[in-house]
């Protein structure tokens, strides 16, 4: 009721957006970085990153945790954009061109991923981890010793000089920041790439969308609760299915425009962080493991890469050494994915005791009936 | 035909699979011209080389903390432990002993507060760990780099300070345990014994502490925590002792590699190595809940055999490497395997 109780409440809530504004505030200055170069920055990273934060969504309203699988779609992404090059396709073209090749890849990622997390609730989160390395095996199988070989590939400025097998590096000149410079507005000192946050939004109404739905209402009531929506007649393993291939999808979009922004792909590690960049953008931003909004995404990669800009800088200035910066920023990034886990885990856990104790007639239910 | 269906599901079929793939491996390797006895003679090594990190996994399993993607926290333990004695310019048993004493009041710190922390977040334990080992060993990577070590042989030359990425032991304990009794047959073949005895002797500890009391104690808390409440033990403690002995473990099965191998690895090394151990356990056929000496010593085998085998094997075969897909695809296939071989989690 009291000012102090309700202040004491927020404190504890936003805890972590609040941990990391103050660090990060404290860092601007070491980092020797003026405001508009950082805001600039910002803007750019929104734009390549939110698309793929946003792939997080829907497995989180179905109950199926953060989605490390995420990666599979990346991985198909990278596979649509390597076909792109190789066909020598340009500009959005080249784009559009990588997303419809990588959809099938893609959608049977999104399935696979669905059938075997199905098969593993209560620890998606884990097994859809392991999962992105076993397909990193096989994407590895596919790309370095595949293509060239039994899948022809044209290009020949791609392929390894021992004749199979994709480069380590690719340039994506041709399709380097198509769609945000489709159309690139200048206001005062900053670029905005509108065309990548059109897209960006028009993500999000079909998130909010897709919510209104019967489908979406389906998944909401399976990440409620599993056994009462079976109760009620909603496939819950095929809704879940859903929500996974959707998110695959995503992540194989999200990817293709976070690659179109950085110009070149590593083929073989491209993919590799994808899943704990967005799952600690989405956490920073205040969603757990069970609740996530729209906003929360956008708050979560402003506030997680405002850091990630100025803690190499600080690093350097600070400690003499850049790769303090470095270690410093995956540091906070695991930190921030384990903290957020284990306070998820503990106020669950605090609950279903609560729960518990209420039906044993304990102290929850004020002296019951016994 | 029954009793042979019995041992496939007794004895596992990715286990079986993965056991003929390797003897296949063997019989090949003549034909493609590598030779037996010195790939023997890496099996053995590897197998003493890796076994206590496949071990320190048992007590978490079998007190129900499952799968010890933490283990990298261990390992830290463990390289603290190496890298001090190397400060301390320890040589010989002496320096191996030294590290393994070194290293273990971290390792209990690190095991004590993190068994506490699992406490907490009952059923979530697995993700949680893995992501705690990450932050643990991101946060030593700054740590090596401000800590104020100044032995020359370990810090960076021309800065002066923050240690090496990577260490050599040799002017200090190297192959302390591989050279101890080793009995050498032929001009490639060499039997690390003391490696193999030490490898022993822990498994067979292991084996005497899960008979005694606690050990008892800890399997019931794992197969059924409301039993073992009932029956006076305490869960809560039986799991944080699990979890600091597979974290000295840990501890133990580094400073026991590096002796091997030869190198102190700092920085990223530890990263991947919990997910090696916990396919190899999983290849000897243990769950995500229970497991025994025999799969360890079955999955340690199988799996730093086919980790040898494949990469001379199918190289010299295909004249290409591809052994790192392998290891990618069976270690990562088999964790998912056990993953999802049961679908309920049990508390």
């Amino acid at each position: 009721m009291s000012g102090k109780r309700s202040i004491g409440r927020f404190l504890r809530e936003h805890a972590v957006i609040l941990l990391f504004l103050t660090v990060t505030v404290l860092a601007i200055h070491p980092s020797g970085l003026s405001l508009v170069y950082i805001v600039q920055e910002l803007i750019t990273r929104l734009g390549r990153d939110s698309f793929l934060v946003l792939a997080l969504l829907l497995p989180i309203y179905a109950g199926m945790g953060l989605n490390f699988g995420m990666t599979l779609g990346a991985m198909a992404g990278q596979i649509g954009l390597i076909l792109a090059i190789n066909y020598n396709l340009l500009g959005v073209y080249g784009l559009v061109f990588a997303a419809l090749a990588s959809l099938p890849v893609s959608l049977l990622m999104g399935y696979l991923c669905g059938v075997v997390l199905n098969r593993a609730k209560g620890r998606e989160m884990v097994t859809g981890y392991i999962l992105a390395f076993f397909v990193n095996g096989i994407y590895q199988f596919v790309v370095l010793y595949l293509m060239g070989s039994l899948i022809p590939v044209r290009s020949k400025a791609i392929v390894l000089s021992r004749g199979y097998g994709i480069r380590n590096t690719l340039n994506l000149d041709g399709v380097r920041q198509s769609l945000d410079t489709l159309l690139a507005v200048h206001a005062g000192p900053f670029v905005l790439p509108v065309a990548t946050f059109l897209v960006i939004a028009a993500l999000c109404v079909f998130i909010i969308w897709f919510k209104k739905t019967k489908l979406g209402q389906d998944m909401r009531a399976v990440g409620h609760d599993m056994h009462v929506a079976d109760s009620a007649g909603v496939p819950v393993d095929r809704t879940r299915i859903i929500a996974i291939i959707i998110s695959t999808v995503l992540a194989t979009l999200g990817q293709i425009i976070f690659l179109q922004n950085m110009g070149n792909m590593a083929t073989y590690n491209a993919h590799d962080q994808t899943s704990f960049f967005a799952v600690a953008a989405i956490l920073v931003g205040g969603a757990s493991v069970k609740k996530a909004t729209i906003p929360n995404v956008f708050i979560g990669v402003v506030l997680l890469h405002a850091l990630f800009v100025v803690s190499p800088g600080a690093g350097q200035k600070l400690f003499g050494e850049a790769m303090i910066g470095e270690y410093f920023r995956q540091f906070i990034g695991y930190g921030v994915i384990a903290v957020s886990l284990v306070l998820y885990a503990w106020r669950s856990r605090r609950e279903a005791e609560r729960l518990r104790d209420g039906l044993r007639g304990g102290p929850a239910a004020n002296g019951g009936s016994q | 035909m029954h009793s042979l269906k019995r041992i496939g599901a007794d004895f596992g079929w990715p286990r079986i699979i993965i056991f003929l793939f390797l003897v296949a491996l063997f019989l090949a390797a003549p034909l493609v011209g590598v030779r037996v006895d010195a790939s023997l003679s890496d099996v053995f090594n590897r197998f003493g080389q890796n076994v206590f990190f496949v071990l320190a996994l048992v007590p978490m399993i079998q007190s129900g903390c499952g799968l010890n993607f933490g283990l990298s926290l261990g390992i830290i333990a463990g390289l603290l432990g190496a890298t001090l004695s190397v400060q301390l310019g320890l040589k010989g048993a002496p320096g191996f002993f030294g590290a393994l004493l070194l290293s273990a009041p971290f390792a209990i710190l690190f095991g004590w507060l993190y068994g506490k922390l699992l406490n907490k977040v009952k059923g979530e334990e697995m993700t949680i760990a893995m992501y705690v080992g990450f932050a643990g060993v991101m946060f030593m990577c700054i740590m090596w780099l401000i800590l104020p070590y100044t032995a020359p042989d370990m810090i960076w030359g021309y800065a002066g300070h923050g240690l090496r990425t990577t260490i050599s032991v040799e002017n200090y304990w190297i192959h302390i345990l591989n050279d101890f009794l080793a009995v050498s047959l032929g001009p490639v073949f060499r039997f690390p014994t003391g490696e193999i005895l030490f490898a022993l002797l822990g498994t067979y500890l292991m084996w005497l502490f899960l008979r005694t009391r606690t050990g008892t104690a800890m399997t019931a808390v794992g197969s059924n925590p409301d039993y073992a409440r009932a029956s006076g033990i305490s869960v809560d403690k039986m799991r944080t002792i699990s979890v600091v002995i597979s974290t000295l473990l840990g501890a133990v099965g580094i400073i026991v590699y590096q002796q091997s191998f030869g190198f102190i690895q700092l920085y990223n090394a530890p990263l991947t190595m919990p997910f090696t151990a916990i396919a190899a356990i999983l290849i000897g056929g243990a769950s995500v809940k229970k497991a025994s000496m025999l799969n360890v010593m079955v999955g340690t085998f199988l799996f730093q055999g086919l980790l040898t085998m494949t990469p001379s094997v199918i190289n010299s075969w295909l004249q290409t490497d591809m052994s790192e897909v392998v290891r990618i695809v069976v270690s990562n296939g088999i964790i998912i395997y056990a993953l999802t071989r049961k679908t309920k989690v049990s508390k």
